[in-house]
């Protein structure tokens, strides 16, 4: 009896005692994680207290004289243009090369590749601009005019062909190089993590190397590739610098991809104005930029809950 | 490797009898092909009016076919259908090597010409053409850079040790999920942000390096938290056990065995946000500015770093045009041999603090 009571009392006791360093220490943790939800919400009210002036202020004081809308939209349809060619580029060049560096190169270079894929990730954006300027642009002039003789019936390539090739096409292009890293980085990662049973199992069926991809790669991993391009998608939205110096575009709101008209993206267009802005025209354009928080707010979340969903069931977990 | 181990059935099952024999093209006729098909593209090209971005275009689409008809003949549709996605998997990615090689060239050809000491020890006070030098944007970089870390490190670290020592329940589950929401915020939104907190604060015309700092914050703290937490929860649980065991305080536990034993990944991650943020332009372009001279006191003024630097030397150029195209390319340079350093000293930290026990 007394052997059996000794040990199980101390214990409660102990776990009464909360000595003051440990409710020093938990509390500091646990601040700062509240802290950190405190600054999204931050992020959020101080872009709106900003922003108010500019939502109720008559449409003639907006900068245009149009209004609110019409100062936003025709930057809303630049944002998406921009980034939706960057997305439909990168995510097929972001597979193939996740599945190169996975299952066809060499594997004892295969994590120095992607070690130098990374690397693209790592240049600053400003330096993807200066890239873009002097090398990419100058080079796609050549295909600018091509599409505005021969393709100028889709709506996309309407020309007058720009003759400086700083278009809303060549910034697509840099983009999707920007990009490139992050949806390759997830999808190399799902794809390494499909079963080696079925990998395995494909291959003693007779299945060829791409069969086997087809069949037991590409069905696990397409989840992370959704996610990849997803958060691809979030950043394509949010580039400033490479945005702001590649393009010079006109005000309208056209999809005309190899013109001088294409409208500028909310991102570059804060960067661009900011500095010079005074009074209602600050409001402006953080009410633009409180937009752009959000569409990449709303594309973040959605990425994260399909990772974290397939994170519940993966077995890596 | 893999095409070696199951070759072994195919060329063994003619002696089994009159199955079909199998007929392969060995690897030197495959690259022949492909070569080939270069070559025919480079004479195409040539009759087009010869140029190096036609030549590998057509190129590659004519060895990719070469090699994808030949193996159609000889040994049937789907081994050809393999052969025609490994060339396009190889090729993809080389399309993504171009851009690399093209930017890092690009960048050290340009950016060498004024790579040398004046660039680091002057600044662009009362300079307007040639000359001057980028010393205030490198000391206005590393500074605002030092005192975000500041603020980043602690409260990621402290919210990481929480996510896996302490944290439970929804407000754990909110603080991964807003962490990972957080890591995609645009960094202009960050500079937005940190321009309205302080303008609420000190009034409209209030500008100094603090306000960098705090937008680099915003983008440095997910990444932290992230890196951190990874981190953490490979210390394995044997360890804690240990040392409660031995009576010890969890914090003691958590200060003295979690965190020494992961070191190594903790700086790795740290120097890793460090490179993130430190190339960073758009949110130091609305809330810090420029100006041409040095300024030391993160508290007070605006402040130069070398991403806006450069940024308004290449769009900004005064009457010395060329004087300003070669300071931006070599701000460029210095910013990229910034990242890259910092990307080597985080493999350098994982690899010799390495902890000796594990793995």
């Amino acid at each position: 009896m007394t052997a059996t009571k000794a040990p199980t009392e101390p214990p409660s006791q102990q776990r009464v005692v909360r000595r003051p360093g440990d409710r020093i220490f938990s509390g500091a943790a646990r601040t700062s994680g509240i802290f950190i939800l405190l600054v999204l919400a931050g992020v959020a009210a101080f872009l709106i207290s900003e922003a108010i002036p500019a939502l109720t202020a008559s449409s003639e004081d907006i900068p245009g004289g149009e209004g609110l809308a019409a100062y936003i939209g025709p930057l809303i349809v630049g944002t998406l243009l921009g980034a939706l060619i960057a997305l439909v580029v990168a995510t097929p060049l972001a597979v193939g090369i996740a599945l190169y560096v996975t299952y066809y190169a060499p594997r004892r270079i295969a994590s120095a590749l992607g070690y130098v894929i990374d690397l693209l990730a790592a240049i600053p954006s400003v330096v993807y601009g200066f890239w873009g300027l002097a090398v990419l642009a100058p080079k796609l002039v050549p295909f600018h005019e091509w599409a505005a003789d021969h393709l100028s019936w889709i709506p996309l390539f309407a020309g007058p062909a720009s003759t400086s090739g700083r278009t809303m096409l060549t910034v697509g292009l840099v983009l999707a190089v920007m990009i490139l890293p992050i949806i390759s980085a997830i999808s190399r990662e799902v794809f390494s993590q499909a079963p080696a049973l079925h990998r395995e199992a494909a291959l003693a069926l007779g299945a060829t190397r791409w069969e086997m991809i087809k069949m037991a790669v590409l069905p696990y991993g397409k989840s992370g590739v959704i996610a990849g391009a997803m958060l691809g998608l979030g950043r394509a939205l949010g580039e400033t610098m490479a945005v702001a110096i590649i393009l010079s575009g006109g005000g309208a709101a056209t999809v005309n991809l190899i013109s001088n008209s294409n409208p500028s993206t909310i991102a570059s267009n804060i960067a661009l104005k900011f500095p010079e802005a005074t009074g209602l025209g600050v409001n402006t354009l953080i009410a633009s930029g409180l937009v752009l928080f959000l569409i990449t707010l709303a594309v973040n979340m959605i990425a994260r809950w399909i990772v974290n969903r397939r994170a519940d069931f993966s077995g890596a977990n | 490797m893999s095409t070696d181990i199951r070759s072994a059935p195919e060329t063994s099952s003619p002696a089994q009898g009159p199955v079909r024999v199998e007929r392969r093209l060995s690897r030197l006729a495959l690259w022949g092909l492909y070569l080939a098909g270069i070559a025919l593209g480079a004479a195409l090209s040539a009759a087009t009016g010869f140029s190096i971005t036609s030549t590998a275009v057509y190129g590659v689409v004519l060895g990719t076919l070469a090699v994808y008809v030949a193996t159609r003949v000889v040994q049937g549709r789907r081994k050809a259908t393999d052969r025609l996605v490994t060339c396009l998997v190889t090729s993809a990615f080389a399309v993504a090597m171009i851009p690399l090689a093209s930017l890092v060239y690009t960048v050290l050809s340009k950016g060498l010409a004024r790579f040398d000491g004046d660039f680091f020890s002057m600044s662009m006070f009362r300079v307007v053409g040639e000359g001057g030098g980028a010393y205030h944007a490198i000391v206005g970089t590393l500074i605002i850079t030092l005192v975000a870390t500041v603020i980043s490190v602690p409260i990621g670290l402290f919210t990481a040790i929480y996510l896996v020592e302490y944290g439970s329940g929804r407000l754990k589950k909110a603080i991964t999920f807003f962490v990972d929401v957080m890591t995609g915020i645009p960094s202009i939104v960050a500079g937005l942000f940190a321009y309205a907190l302080f303008t609420l604060l000190f009034g409209n015309d209030f500008r100094a390096g603090i306000m960098g700092a705090v937008a680099l914050s915003v983008l440095m703290i997910p990444v932290v938290v992230r890196s951190c937490e990874e981190v953490l929860k490979l210390v394995p649980n044997e360890l804690r056990e240990a040392s409660y065991a031995l009576g010890i305080p969890k914090w003691r536990t958590v200060v003295k065995v979690v965190l020494p034993t992961a070191v190594a990944g903790l700086g790795t991650g740290i120097t890793l946000s460090v490179a993130r943020v430190i190339g960073e332009t758009a949110p130091l372009l609305i809330t810090v500015g420029l100006i041409t001279g040095t300024n030391l006191n993160p508290f007070d003024g605006r402040m130069a770093t070398l991403p806006v630097f450069a940024y308004y030397q290449l769009t900004q150029p005064g009457t010395a045009t060329q004087a300003f195209l070669d300071r931006a390319w070599t701000a460029a340079l210095v910013l990229i041999i910034f990242v890259m350093a910092l990307n080597i000293v985080a493999r350098l930290i994982s690899r010799l603090f390495a902890p000796k026990t594990g793995r």
